[in-house]
């Protein structure tokens, strides 16, 4: 990337500053009068992400919720998935469910859901008792056993629901507090756009969605109001500076003023949860992926969907008090 | 140089020193005997494996079970008051009783008002099928049932665990009537199951005899069919009397004794005061008769009584080998249950994957911290060597903090921490490009640091806050490792802003204080 020199702003400067920069401080991208286009796109991608989700029967829910049992293997050697759902065609299981996590063909997520019957541990019983009966004692790794009751399942997909609800209240409450009404209907709706988002996208890469990625929505909620609060932030502070300007003028100069800052901080986030998309391993995988697509969303969200409803909401066109 | 900068560079001083010292026994395996910290950072299950384990107690079971034996007592006291009655029975939660003689109303009750506190009489709607009397439970007994058998249990798993011998076990009530078993270490946690899945009622009764016993498929008149152990895939079964002699609350202890080579290993028990009594009275009474011990509704054994046992000592035998001697007398030593427990969520963590968590949490927080370094040395020069110098400061206070205070780190905890790395550096970016801006307007550099951190300060305060609050709510709503992903969170924000804010800013102003900067890399 090459260096540029640094534009004098309105006033020259008295001394000449070379900054590394990725974005030029003199920037002017239209982004208020980009919105209606803008809001095309997204919500076509939520109404296909939530498509997908309708069309698949729901997401592609872990044991968490369903309630059931994941057996979680790791073979020696590469192993064909279809050896595997061979290995558990027996009386006493029940719709399994065979997933390669994308080990080489080496590590593979077993899961049925809804064990109700028989008693809490005899699913996970009965595939290990497939598992050896085909492949032999020592050729395989049980890595992780878990059994989660339907009583379990309900409860946490009560609470769940409950604290991504809670959080965007709290979140859309906490900016209409601090800035004004409209700025808080404007994150809570951006944040809202950004689970939905995320769980479109869930679905579609058919990531498993368990705990762990409610987590994982709960931190892009967060992190959203995060981005949508630098750029509010410089909006309320240019407000009070150009008080003549209409509101779609001082939001352009506001989100390109921001636009370097808003890119770098995500752009780190987004480098960490790169990272741990990619190494973080098996267990983490949907969380990483909720976290790497939240925060790119978020970011997104922030300059296309918060503002322009900040806009709509003052009334389109007029002009400040 | 001023005098605030000199203290509060001394406090971050303070700060490095502590978390050096406690993380140092998490990174040596041998710290020296003088070091003061030993405690290394708690690893979570999903990292050293092991065994979680989510029990519901059924404590609607338990005011069932409370019914049951008040309703025995009754029957009891009134054959003791010699008032005969034709039946006492229970439906539901209700006990109904139906006299012979219906003069004797009146003293049944006083007696039960006199000798049974917790019922309470209720009005019956069918008049024409009417007991003489229909008794249920107290609702302040109902509710010191609901509160006190969640407790009782607790302590009773917690020793019985005590006593299984597992290294650092966690036994954890949760919610209203949920206990949560950790077991570190623990692969194949069946034996576990059972030790704690066992309720433990232990109950003596006789063994019938004689034509009035009548057969397992007829049994006699106050008779019961009691199943055996499962022997070699075959089941006897038992005609004991219904009525039960003594039960294990008189037991004070029980160990494992080496019994006999054909009876395998046995469990012998002392009794306490009145146990003893009463055992005595019973094995006096039924000399040549078999005692049936049964636990948890299975005749463990049937021993014939050859002459009255007095010494308030008794021994069972059942074909134990040494686990199942030990597990048993555990549970009769500890007491049995309240009420039974149901296994509602079992998670099991193999140690090669908890190894490979570990490791692959390491690698994404070594590259991902690498990528963030570079990224704001290059981009930010000067600048991002004193971000990077907060950033690996804000890590180092972050997993101290682990230490210090024994959260409990999981692999959702390394993630979180990871991901701090990455949001940490926010506050550095939003302060330095607000510099920019202001050295931009021609600010001198003194004027634009200050600006720049007065400035970034809203916006930081309020991105974070939210942040913050979005872990507490997730804290709130998770459990076990999403707890610890909460818990990293949360503190990371706190130790960011300490280092990444105020830490940062002692450099600068120890830099520019005292005299005229002339140029500032950022």
């Amino acid at each position: 990337m090459p260096t540029s020199p640094a534009r004098a702003a309105e006033k020259p400067a008295p001394a000449e500053h070379r900054f590394f920069e990725l974005i030029p401080p003199g920037l002017n991208i239209d982004f208020v009068g980009l919105r209606f286009k803008m809001l095309l796109l997204s919500w076509t991608l939520i109404l296909i992400g939530l498509g997908s989700v309708y069309l698949k029967g729901g997401l592609n829910y872990g044991i968490d919720f369903a309630g059931g049992t994941m057996v979680h293997v790791r073979f020696a050697q590469p192993t064909p998935i279809g050896d595997i759902r061979a290995a558990l065609a027996r009386p006493d299981l029940r719709e399994v469910v065979v997933q390669d996590v994308g080990k080489g063909g080496q590590e593979f997520q077993i899961r049925v859901l809804g064990a109700e019957h028989g008693g809490a541990s005899s699913v996970a019983d009965a595939i290990k008792t497939g598992l050896r009966d085909k492949f032999g004692e020592g050729t395989y790794d049980v890595l992780r056993v878990e059994t989660v009751g339907p009583k379990v399942g309900k409860d946490l997909w009560r609470s769940a629901t409950l604290a991504v609800l809670a959080a965007t209240l709290v979140m859309g409450a906490y900016i209409a507090f601090r800035f004004e009404i409209r700025f808080g209907v404007g994150a809570a709706i951006a944040l809202l756009h950004d689970v939905l988002m995320t769980i479109g996208a869930l679905s579609l890469a058919n990531m498993e969605f368990d705990l762990t990625t409610v987590a994982a929505l709960l931190t892009v909620v967060g992190y959203s109001v995060h981005d949508t609060v630098i750029v509010s932030d410089r909006i309320r502070e240019n407000m009070k500076k150009m008080r003549r300007e209409s509101l779609a003028t001082i939001m352009n100069v506001s989100i390109n003023e921001t636009l370097s800052r808003t890119l770098i901080t995500s752009g780190t986030a987004i480098l960490v949860t790169a990272a741990l998309f990619v190494l973080g391993g098996s267990v983490i995988h949907s969380f990483a992926f909720a976290l790497l697509v939240g925060f790119i969303v978020g970011t997104y969200s922030s300059i296309y969907v918060a503002s322009p409803v900040v806009l709509y909401l003052e009334g389109r066109g007029s002009r400040r008090r | 140089m001023n005098r605030t900068v000199t203290y509060r560079a001394l406090l971050f001083v303070v700060l490095t020193v502590a978390a050096v010292v406690v993380l140092v026994p998490t990174v040596f395996r041998d710290v020296p005997s003088w070091w003061p910290w030993r405690q290394p950072v708690r690893l979570g299950l999903d990292l050293q494996g092991g065994t979680h384990l989510l029990y519901a107690v059924d404590i609607e079971q338990a005011i069932d079970t409370s019914v049951e034996r008040n309703r025995q007592d009754v029957e009891r006291a009134l054959r003791e008051a010699q008032i005969g009655a034709t039946s006492i029975e229970q439906q539901g939660r209700t006990i109904f009783v139906r006299l012979a003689n219906k003069d004797k109303r009146d003293q049944v009750q006083t007696l039960v008002k006199d000798q049974f506190p917790s019922l309470v009489s209720v009005p019956q709607t069918d008049v024409e099928s009417a007991a003489d009397f229909a008794y249920t439970l107290d609702a302040r007994e109902v509710q010191r049932l609901r509160d006190n058998v969640r407790e009782q249990a607790l302590k009773i798993i917690r020793n019985r665990i005590d006593q299984f011998g597992v290294a650092e076990p966690t036994v954890q009530a949760q919610g209203s009537d949920e206990i949560v078993v950790q077991l570190p270490g623990i692969q194949d946690p069946q034996r576990a199951k059972d030790l704690i899945g066992k309720t433990a009622l232990l109950e003596f009764k006789i063994v019938a005899e004689g034509p009035q016993a009548g057969t397992p498929d007829k049994p006699g008149a106050g008779i019961q069919v009691v199943p055996g152990k499962s022997e070699g895939g075959r089941r006897q079964s038992y005609l004991v009397e219904r009525r039960t002699l003594m039960t294990g609350d008189v037991l004070t202890d029980a160990h494992v004794s080496p019994g006999s080579a054909t009876e395998g290993m046995a469990v012998d028990f002392v009794l306490d005061q009145r146990g003893t009594k009463e055992f005595g009275q019973i094995t006096t009474t039924h000399v040549g008769r078999r005692l049936a011990i049964i636990l948890d509704g299975v005749v463990e054994s049937a021993p014939t009584i050859r002459e009255p046992i007095t010494g308030g000592r008794g021994q069972i035998t059942g074909r134990f080998d040494f686990a199942e001697a030990q597990d048993l007398a555990n549970v009769l030593r500890n007491g049995a249950l309240p009420a039974p427990l149901r296994l509602i969520e079992e998670r099991t963590v193999g140690p090669s994957l908890g190894r490979d968590s570990i490791r692959n949490g390491i690698l994404s927080f070594v590259v991902g911290s690498g990528l963030v370094i570079a990224f704001m040395l290059v981009y930010y020069r000067g600048g991002g060597l004193i971000a990077d110098a907060a950033l690996l400061l804000n890590v180092l206070f972050l997993v101290g903090a682990f230490a210090a205070f024994g959260f409990t780190l999981s692999l959702p905890g390394i993630a979180g921490v990871v991901l701090t790395i990455g949001m940490a550096v926010d506050a550095n970016v939003l302060i330095l490009e607000r510099i920019r801006e202001e050295l931009r307007l021609g600010k001198t550099p003194r004027a634009a640091i200050d600006a720049g951190y007065e400035r970034a300060w809203y916006a930081i305060r309020d991105s974070n806050l939210t942040t913050f609050l979005s872990g507490l709510i997730l804290f709130q709503f998770g459990s076990g490792p999403v707890r610890g992903f909460a818990v990293t969170l949360c503190l990371g924000i706190l130790t960011s802003l300490l280092t990444g804010v105020f830490g940062t800013r002692v450099v600068y102003d120890a830099v520019t204080s005292g005299r005229r900067v002339t140029a500032v890399s950022v």
